[in-house]
């Protein structure tokens, strides 16, 4: 087992940021920790990464113990903050020397792992860490955080305020360092993100509500889902609402998810309904649940 | 919408240039009254670039750019007090309560003591924060927050409000909920101009423009982008226009 985590719990002054965590994460998993802001994921990471003490529980990571094995942890396990943290004065050749001095190695001998990565921001070495785009920042800190060649990889959001390209190409590194045997735990709040992790856990104001396979966690749910589109949709949402068996609606791009609280529910008294609220170019069809969906409904 | 070509923002030809490269390269689009429009582009695209000289803080290197009827270049005292503008990065004050923020952006915009008094009183009841007008911002959630800072950059009622990337990181019903705030302002005739990383809600939008490599590369309704390359969402328009950048 990579990771194990057993009841954790952490508290800060007057807030319950973890509430008894447990699970697993197996060797070369990609596991993906989505919740929204606020829901203890970086505070999951920090007791992980051996930065913050449990009140509670206890866990171990390649094999050693948060509490007891502080250094061992550090040497094994690469870590990506949230928010940026590498030297914005120091260039990105120099961001990286560091790091691969501090553990005691140099960028050649992983150079291997680095690679596919570092050829994208190669052309800029010489530039200072503070200078680069968003995108190119995210996969400096990426190569930054794999230069010791971890066991575990710790990415705290790695994706949020980057581009939906540059979220692709990030995810596509992410598969290449699992095929690689490295063990990921990411944390991310783009819930279309989850269905590219072998496993995910869905996390809110410090508890895990579920713990499955995307795959498993969407065919699980039971509600029927409609999507629905008018010529009007700023007024749907609101004229949805008020019909009278409404259970949730939701805008979804395009289109309002609508869940009934009746399995009776019949789609020609919605029409009806809207067509009477001056609706036109009425559809609604059932829709295919996704992640968000499941997500909104805990 | 209907009166719609009521144009409030114009923007020709207008470019930035730094020492060794050009951010922004000659965009020209107009906004209509009432809009919202969407201002998509990948990281380093030039939006932040774009969006700062619009808004009267960055001066551009070539073109012209006019704003709720005022010249950027020549008038960004008045461009300011006519607009509204929110980011993720900065939207208030940690150290002071909700009540202190309003006052203190009622203030800086200028409020007089019983404008500041009424529309305290009107936001705190129509965003149901009663019971945590005295807390202070940096306790609350970040969806509260940037519920909070939208409304905040709305308090002198500028016909215009810039929002850069205001839901990013907030969880799934917040954004939602974030998105009904900005439909509620947009039909009391408020233009909204904002970015996202987030491609649902670039349907929301009346209409939307993404940025490639300092260029406007595609404008238009949602529904006429994704006729025009053959997709079925915008994420899918983002993908093919958008890619390999850097």
């Amino acid at each position: 087992m990579s990771i194990s985590i057993q009841n954790i719990s952490k508290k800060y002054k007057n807030v319950q940021a973890l509430q008894n965590i447990t699970f697993e994460v197996q060797e070369g998993e990609l596991f993906g920790l989505i919740g929204p802001d606020g829901a203890g994921k970086t505070t999951l990471f920090r007791l992980l990464t051996t930065l913050l003490v449990p009140n509670e529980g206890n866990a171990t990571v390649a094999d050693y113990n948060i509490l007891k094995h502080i250094k061992e942890i550090r040497n094994s396990v690469g870590y990506m903050p949230g928010k940026f943290s590498l030297y914005q004065d120091l260039t990105i050749a120099e961001n990286l020397t560091f790091f691969a001095t501090i553990f005691g190695t140099t960028i050649e001998e992983n150079y291997d792992l680095i690679e596919d990565i570092y050829v994208q921001i190669e052309p800029f070495k010489n530039r200072r860490a503070g200078a680069l785009s968003g995108g190119m920042k995210q996969k400096l800190a990426l190569c930054c955080a794999l230069i010791h060649k971890p066991k575990v990889l710790f990415l705290d959001e790695p994706t949020t305020g980057v581009d939906p390209v540059s979220r692709k190409e990030f995810w596509e590194m992410l598969k290449r360092l699992k095929q690689k045997g490295i063990t990921i735990l990411v944390s991310t709040p783009y819930m279309d993100e989850a269905s590219l992790c072998d496993r995910i856990a869905l996390i809110q104001k410090g508890k895990i509500l579920k713990i499955d396979s995307p795959d498993a966690i969407v065919e699980a749910y039971e509600k029927t889902i409609y999507e629905v589109a008018t010529n009007q949709m700023h007024n749907l949402i609101l004229d949805l609402k008020e019909f009278p068996s409404q259970y949730s609606v939701f805008a979804f791009g395009e289109f309002m998810h609508y869940i009934d609280k009746n399995d009776s529910f019949d789609m020609d008294v919605l029409r009806t309904f809207l067509h009477d609220k001056g609706h036109q170019n009425i559809s609604i069809q059932k829709a295919t649940a996704t992640i968000e969906d499941v997500f909104m409904d805990l | 919408m209907e009166n719609a070509q009521e144009k409030i923002i114009i923007v020709e030809n207008l470019t930035k240039q730094f020492d060794h490269f050009t951010a922004v390269k000659g965009i020209s689009f107009h906004v209509n009254k009432g809009e919202i429009f969407g201002f998509l582009g990948a990281n380093g695209a030039g939006k932040t670039t774009a969006m700062k000289m619009l808004i009267g803080i960055s001066n551009s290197t070539g073109g012209t750019a006019n704003v709720a009827g005022f010249d950027v270049h020549t008038q960004s005292e008045e461009v300011k007090q006519n607009i509204g503008y929110m980011s993720q990065k900065f939207s208030m004050y940690d150290d002071l309560t909700v009540q202190e923020n309003i006052t203190f952006f009622g203030g800086i915009y200028g409020l007089s003591r019983k404008q500041i008094k009424t529309k305290t009183e009107e936001l705190i009841a129509e965003l149901q924060l009663g019971n945590i007008a005295k807390t202070k911002v940096g306790d609350l959630p970040l969806g509260w927050k940037q519920k909070l800072a939208f409304s905040v950059a709305l308090l002198h009622e500028p016909k215009i409000v810039f929002l850069d990337e205001p839901t990013g990181g907030v969880d799934p019903i917040t954004r939602r909920q974030f998105w009904e705030l900005i439909y509620a302002e947009a039909h009391k005739g408020t233009t909204i101009f904002v970015t996202t990383h987030y491609m649902d809600e670039a349907e929301y939008c009346n209409r939307v423009s993404i940025m490639v490599d300092g260029v406007i590369e595609a404008l238009d309704t949602p529904k006429k982008l994704k006729e025009q390359f053959q997709v079925n969402s915008m994420n899918e328009v983002f993908l093919k226009l958008a890619r390999n950048i850097e």
